[in-house]
């Protein structure tokens, strides 16, 4: 039991409730305005306050536009109160709210490690499912629903039962071309949607101590879609180097460092579960169905088996057809998943010099106000705008349908988010979850696309040279 | 003890939140969805959460299977909940993975609404199995082929944890949750001593993991 989630579990129990349920400490709780108005008005409807305010962040991106000049309005019907309402909870609790045009405005999983409101050994809450995102950076990090949310708000607490451990260790180096999200798409093809349920999940190897922090942000985001509880990865010399100096990282910063470096799995550390991947043998991977497990290599061929009839009816795909050259409708880079500045960099190196495919509408969306400032620092808002995509704000924006913009229904977009679900962005639109090179590539050539065959591209080493997928 | 933990347990006293129901046994009818996979867009899709609020929800339970025009709300007569053997459902029967997808308690506050109390799978996503629990929704699991065997009516006991004579499991503060219809803040605000107590040790041995109300101002 020296497993580093163990570690971390253990040093918040303030109770053993019995059978395996602990009083959890709780360090930081984040909010959106989705739900955010709900959790802060029904506390306050129970005459219950927050504990610790200070330690509690509410971010607008899941309903605010993504247009560039957008304020509170919203292409969503009725979206503006979840922004009022949420600003004015926010206000009255006394929290710190990340608004609609904040300088460092973003996606809750972007902000939050750019801020480090998030640090290695910290327990963080969110009532999104994306919240094991952070867990990259060593902290216990978990998605949770509003009345949770309202738990760990009013008593700095959760009640959580204990979940099993799995690490799942990558050996080896990822090839070229290849890149943390199409890591995550091959352990939820091998191992299926549900293969992490009941299980914290710890990457390690040496392909996982190859990549950089947005790298690792990415595989432990689309732990949620294993059904993992959470997701880790033990922070090191590159969480330590990527952290320091942010807006909220500790003002004792070697004091910090010392705290965090023994939070590491022991040698002895004995996992539920174990899973070992071969980093070399990882494709560059595409979703064909309605679930990420119904993931393929590139060059892959859509499964012919009775299981996948329904995916691929919604899909309009037919069984044994190739997914490359596929003709698409439009191309989307943003998310939590992939929306950080060196996936805008491989993607820029991509589309450098190169137009839009005509026909195809293609829209980048910045993880976060500072992602866009640097993005349009190094240029790339130009070269993406010359080449026909859409620079827009940064928020959550289409990689879910919420009554606003959609792609329309049939279209088939390649999507660098995290879930390819039916109508997950727009009513019977056909998702193609994929890399943000895939994305490009495609956006491209009009059709699916083997990001690796564009590699031929104006080169942008300055930015390019951070990619290390 | 932190001022503001003092004032939460003095309102405590005062106001009890609104907790759902206590479920002990439900005999109901059983309304099958035996697909894996089964995501909380499809049991509600983000555009059918319309208001900040918890509640105006079950009109989109569903909305996409369930409406042949989910705008005009016309309704697909092929999807289960609109045969009329199953209109009274309150028991829905689902393949694995059930609720995997976003964390949107919506799901669950949608399946209440429209007169859900149990949902029974081969297996939960977990952040949905809680949210099913805090309203009062019983999360059972049974092996597929048990499932697929249930007839109507199906009665779920929670006293003998068993479904048509089929045992089943459930953690104890799960079952306890939904037997009593506990409020769990409540249940945790009786640790406030010990949750103070960890707070203060934690302020001195863990510095760096606090921030001050300085920090946060801006």
């Amino acid at each position: 039991m020296t497993t580093l989630f163990d570690q971390l579990f253990d040093a918040h129990s303030i109770s053993d409730l019995g059978n395996g349920t602990h009083l959890l400490a709780i360090d930081r709780i984040m909010l959106h305005e989705r739900t955010g108005a709900s959790a802060l008005n029904s506390l306050a409807a129970t005459g219950r306050a927050i504990v610790q305010r200070n330690h509690v962040f509410a971010v607008m991106d899941h309903i605010v536009d993504t247009f560039p000049g957008r304020g509170d309005a919203t292409s969503m019907p009725g979206g503006t109160a979840f922004i009022t309402e949420t600003r004015a909870a926010a206000k009255a609790a006394g929290i710190t709210l990340l608004d609609v045009n904040d300088p460092d405005q973003g996606i809750t999983h972007v902000v939050s490690p750019e801020l480090a409101i998030v640090l290695p050994g910290l327990t963080l809450v969110a009532p999104d499912s994306h919240t094991c995102t952070q867990g990259a950076v060593g902290a216990l990090a978990w998605g949770i629903g509003s009345s949770e949310a309202e738990h760990a708000l009013a008593t700095g607490t959760l009640r959580v039962q204990r979940p099993k451990t799995m690490r799942i260790t990558i050996s080896g180096r990822l090839a070229p071309g290849v890149t943390a999200k199409d890591l995550a798409l091959h352990i939820l093809a091998a191992h299926g949607a549900a293969g992490g349920v009941g299980h914290a999940v710890e990457y390690a190897g040496e392909a996982v101590a190859a990549l950089a922090m947005e790298a690792r942000f990415t595989l432990c985001n689309m732990a949620t879609e294993f059904g993992a509880f959470c997701a880790l990865i033990a922070p090191d010399a590159v969480t330590f180097d990527w952290l320091r100096g942010r807006r909220y990282a500790p003002a004792d910063w070697e004091t910090a460092v010392r705290a965090w470096q023994p939070l590491r799995s022991k040698d002895s550390a004995r996992f539920d579960r174990e899973i070992a991947i071969d980093g070399s043998s990882v494709q560059p991977m595409i979703s064909w169905g309605t679930s990420p497990a119904q993931s393929l290599p590139i060059d892959g061929a859509v499964p012919v088996g009775e299981a996948g009839a329904a995916a691929r009816a919604y899909m309009g795909l037919l069984p044994g057809q190739p997914l490359l050259s596929l003709p698409i409708d439009a191309a989307f880079i943003g998310s939590c998943t992939n929306s950080r500045l060196p996936d805008l960099a491989r993607a820029a190196a991509i589309v450098n010099g190169r137009k839009v495919a005509s026909g195809v509408r293609a829209i980048i969306v910045p993880g976060s106000g500072r992602v866009k400032r640097e993005a349009e620092a190094l240029g790339l808002d130009r070269l993406f705008t010359e080449a026909g995509f859409e620079w827009r704000e940064s928020g959550c924006s289409m990689c879910f349908y919420a009554g606003g913009e959609s792609f329309g229904p049939q279209q088939r977009v390649v999507s660098s988010t995290n879930r390819n679900f039916e109508s997950r962005q727009g009513p019977g639109t056909r998702t193609h979850i994929a890399s943000p090179e895939t994305v490009a590539a495609s956006a491209i050539a009009g059709r699916i696309a083997d990001a690796r065959s564009f590699c031929a591209g104006a080169p942008l080493a300055d930015v390019a040279g951070r990619s290390d997928a | 003890m932190p001022a503001a933990f003092a004032r939460a347990r003095r309102l405590l006293m005062l106001r009890v939140a609104v907790m759902p129901e206590p479920l002990r046994t439900l005999t109901a009818v059983a309304a099958p969805l035996l697909e894996d996979n089964i995501d909380t867009d499809i049991i509600i899709p983000s555009r059918e959460m319309r208001s900040t609020g918890k509640t105006g929800l079950a009109a989109g339970l569903f909305a996409n299977r369930r409406y042949r025009d989910a705008a005009a709300r016309i309704p697909n007569p092929d999807f289960v909940l609109n045969q009329p053997a199953f209109a009274d459902a309150q028991i829905l029967l689902a393949g694995t993975n059930v609720g995997c997808g976003s964390s949107r308690e919506h799901a669950a506050w949608a399946l209440a609404e429209y007169g859900f109390r149990a949902v029974i799978a081969p297996g939960f996503n977990p952040i949905f199995f809680g949210n099913c629990v805090r309203n009062g929704i019983a999360p059972v699991v049974l092996p597929r082929e048990t499932i697929a065997a249930l007839t109507n009516p199906v009665t779920v006991d929670l006293e003998a944890m068993l479904v048509n004579g089929h045992s089943f499991a459930l953690p104890d503060e799960a079952r306890l949750m939904l037997l009593e219809g506990l409020d769990p803040i409540a249940l945790t605000l009786k640790h406030a001593d010990a949750i103070a107590r960890w707070q203060s040790a934690d302020r001195l041995a863990r510095p760096w993991a606090w921030l001050c109300e300085r920090a946060t101002s801006r």
